[in-house]
């Protein structure tokens, strides 16, 4: 039958969850990271990352703004999604979704841009002109003030914020691990390491993520790439990496050796529908060879420009691996039957709602949202073109 | 106050957020349903809205209320505790208003079938047969009644029933 | 029919005296119904199905179920010596049609309808973020179809597979336990159509229920205990290889 091998219940058959739903925590979990990143700056005084602090948060801007989209799309009611801030069921994770996601974007994130960048915003009021002149002026909340003392306090406050939003954004992302992790209908998500394996994956691919941005788009403006940025990001990268890969691998070999009633099932899912996306994609080309990679950078001195093209190349297979990860959670934990006697298949369409396009069209979006931020509030000021000049 | 005169702008942030959650709450007052959180954290009238849904097969009770003949012949029978609407469908639109609706009589050759095809799956005890060679290709109601089915029972037989 | 024109004028009335107390309106309004007294459940008694698919053509007549999808179905199993962990089950087309005609062999047989629990416990309400799925003070786990958002959350967290999502509504949906019949004093019309009496309605708090006597002195189980759900669906004589 259509796809079926073996015996699902009926109503098992077609996928409830879609392409789309491992686009969300993937593009939650890059907003996470790159906050991550950021606060490496502010919080820990980690002065060599400091060429991407805004970036990286103007990157977590444009992923966030993007998050909610996927799952507008695969909702049979869109339209009744404040239900979730109106009538939030207490015992459901994903009703902490509309409130964990506001707090975030306003107490936190959007909090601690209008900070840095206050003193940028007023000025820009000021000297430009037409339409621009207005975002910038509602963007200083009617306040012009940007003397020491207030500029000293928005320091100071906005340190608070970031030491707040580190755990507010393991608490974005963490939740939905958590999601995952808290059915004890599926075995394949059920587990308390759930919502770690997620934080720490979310870590990885949202440092992964600002690294390759960073590079990419200094290339692109033809400025020089600080390389002890880069070195101390993968640095960072690479130890991160390695709890991810040990949480993951102590996942495995638990179920490997208790090997319960789910077992069998899975293992042989494993082996066959999942064997490229989770064997050879996540774990070989997505987690060992970028360890490999930027392990060597740690422990061998090499030329800044062969560094570089390995940073660049355990980046994009980062993300991909990471990508890998979330279709393996969310697909893979829906192939096979309840019943552990069957596998279904996932026939992702095409131009749907919730299809392959659609799912293509909301990850460029961010780079979009991005770019625009960047226009509006650019990350480089006069520092980084005094740097260039000596 | 000097204080207060360089943190003007984070006032005004938190007058915004202050701002947001009034109106929320004032919106939440409107939108929210009425009967929410009667019984539990749910919208009570939803309970009815299920029971109002309309009931297509009318129970064998309401059959066996006018159609008393028929259960007389079927209550000593073997499909005592077979009832009407199994065979005969949904009937409620019939009790509501028997003129309008007159109910079709089913086709035994793929109706007995259903129950009645031997298959080493049913229980043993259950009585079943291999069509093609039990009727020779003859409708069930040829030798059977099918209010009242065994052969001993005395049941009419021919089709007109 | 032969029905004189005498016997029509005595039972029309009967009938529609008995008709009307079957329209009589919601529960709460009912005079004869008080959610309290209720707690429903359901038996199946799996020796006596015989895989003839009424309930799931009944179902779908009564509730309106989409083709493709099953608010009840029915599973046959079949369990051989060699593999008394593995079972070759089949659910062609959830049992609506019946079943193909099996062969004798060493192995044995045997059908198991199923439908949704109504968990005391259940796992589906826990998890629905803006509480559109609930268990009822009876005792039956329902969807507000007009509150659903449809994420599917629930469907995943069902452990027995009885949730889908409309594909026209685009909400979750599943039995009801034909609430609109249980609160009318009809029973459901999966247990009306069965020929053989294998599924039975059971309202848990009323001693005078004939199965509920049958439960205290069988033995039943629950699917997937394990999951704790507090299923009240039980089965009599459900043999250890079911999932």
């Amino acid at each position: 039958m259509n796809g079926v091998e073996g015996f699902m219940y009926p109503n098992e058959i077609a996928l409830q969850w879609s392409v789309l739903i491992v686009l969300y925590p993937f593009i939650t979990g890059l907003v996470a990271g790159a906050f991550i990143l950021a606060s490496l700056e502010r919080v820990f005084r980690v002065e060599a990352v400091k060429p991407t602090y805004r970036l990286a948060l103007l990157t977590a801007l444009a992923f966030l703004l993007d998050a909610p989209l996927p799952l507008q799309l695969h909702l049979g009611h869109p339209e009744r999604s404040p239900e979730m801030y109106f009538t939030p069921h207490s015992t459901s994770a994903m009703a902490m979704f509309g409130y964990v996601y506001l707090w975030y974007l306003m107490a936190v994130l959007v909090l601690e841009i209008w900070l840095d960048y206050r003193r940028d915003i007023v000025l820009m009021s000021q000297q430009s002109k037409g339409f621009l002149r207005l975002i910038y002026k509602v963007m200083t909340l009617g306040s012009s003030n940007i003397s020491e003392r207030s500029l000293a306090i928005d320091e100071r406050v906005g340190w608070i914020v970031t030491i707040i939003g580190i755990p507010s954004a393991f608490m974005l992302h963490g939740y939905v691990g958590f999601i995952f992790g808290s059915i004890k209908a599926n075995p394949w998500w059920s587990s308390p390491l759930m919502p770690v394996v997620f934080i720490f994956s979310a870590m990885v691919s949202g440092i992964a993520a600002v690294m390759l941005l960073y590079m990419a788009i200094t290339k692109l403006r033809k400025q020089k790439i600080d390389v002890r940025c880069v070195d101390s990001i993968a640095m960072y990268l690479f130890y991160i990496f390695i709890i991810d890969f040990n949480l993951e691998m102590l996942d495995l070999i638990h179920r490997i050796y208790e090997a319960d009633e789910s077992f069998k099932s899975l293992n042989f899912l494993v082996h066959t529908q999942l064997f490229i996306p989770h064997i050879v994609i996540q774990i070989l080309m997505g987690t060992l060879v970028p360890i490999v990679l930027l392990g060597i950078t740690q422990v061998i001195k090499l030329p800044e420009i062969v560094r570089k093209r390995m940073y660049a190349v355990a980046g994009c297979l980062t993300m991909v691996g990471i990508f890998a990860m979330r279709w393996n959670v969310v697909i893979g934990g829906q192939l096979f039957s309840k019943s552990f006697l069957g596998f279904t298949t996932y026939k992702m369409a095409l131009v749907t709602r919730e299809g392959l396009l659609a799912a293509i069209a909301l990850t460029i979006l961010p780079f979009i949202f991005l770019w625009v931020l960047i226009k509006l509030l650019p990350p480089w000021g006069e520092e980084h073109e005094a740097a260039a000049a000596d | 106050m000097s204080v207060f005169k360089d943190a003007g702008h984070l006032f005004r942030f938190a007058g915004l957020f202050v701002l947001a959650f009034l109106l929320f709450l004032v919106i939440r007052g409107f939108v929210v349903p009425k009967t929410f959180g009667q019984y539990g954290h749910y919208r009570g009238a939803a309970i009815g809205d299920v029971a109002a849904h309309p009931v297509k097969f009318a129970g064998h009770q309401t059959c066996e209320a006018c159609h008393t003949d028929i259960l007389d012949v079927k209550k000593n029978g073997k499909h005592a505790h077979v009832n009407c609407e199994a065979c005969h469908g949904a009937l409620a639109k019939h009790a509501d208003d028997p003129a309008s609706v007159t109910p079709v009589r089913p086709d035994t050759a793929v109706l007995c079938a259903r129950c009645h095809t031997a298959s080493a799956a049913k229980p043993k005890g259950f009585p079943q047969v291999v069509p093609a060679d039990h009727s020779t290709g003859l409708p069930c109601q040829t030798c059977h009644n099918p209010h009242s089915p065994a052969m001993d029972a005395g049941a009419a037989a021919g089709g007109t029933k | 029919m032969n029905i004189s024109r005498r016997q029509m004028l005595i039972l029309l009335p009967a009938a529609a005296v008995a008709w009307k107390s079957v329209q009589a309106g919601t529960p709460e309004d009912s005079p004869n119904y008080k959610m309290t007294d209720h707690w429903w459940g359901m038996l199946i008694d799996v020796p006596k199905c015989i895989g003839c698919g009424n309930c799931v053509r009944a179902c779908q007549t009564e509730n309106d179920v989409p083709d493709g999808n099953f608010r009840t179905w029915v599973e046959r199993y079949h369990v051989t010596d060699e593999n008394m962990t593995s079972p070759e089950v089949i659910s062609p087309d959830g049992g609506k049609e019946g079943f193909p005609v099996a062969q004798e062999d060493a192995g044995k047989y045997f059908f198991v309808p199923k439908l949704c629990n109504h968990c005391a416990d259940s796992p589906c309400t826990q998890v629905c973020p803006v509480g559109a799925t609930f268990v009822t003070p009876d005792g039956v786990v329902m969807v507000d179809q007009s509150y659903c958002l449809g994420c599917a959350y629930c469907v995943q967290a069902c452990p027995y597979g009885c949730r889908y999502i409309h594909p026209e509504k685009h909400v979750a949906d599943k039995c009801t336990l034909c609430y609109h019949r249980i609160t009318k004093g009809l029973t459901t019309a999966c247990c009306e159509t069965c020929p053989t009496g294998a599924r039975q309605l059971v309202d848990l708090k009323n001693p005078k229920d004939p199965i509920h006597e049958f439960l205290k002195t069988h033995s039943v189980q629950v699917l997937k205990p394990q999951m704790a759900t507090g299923a009240k669906a039980y089965y009599y004589d459900l043999d250890g290889s079911v999932r």
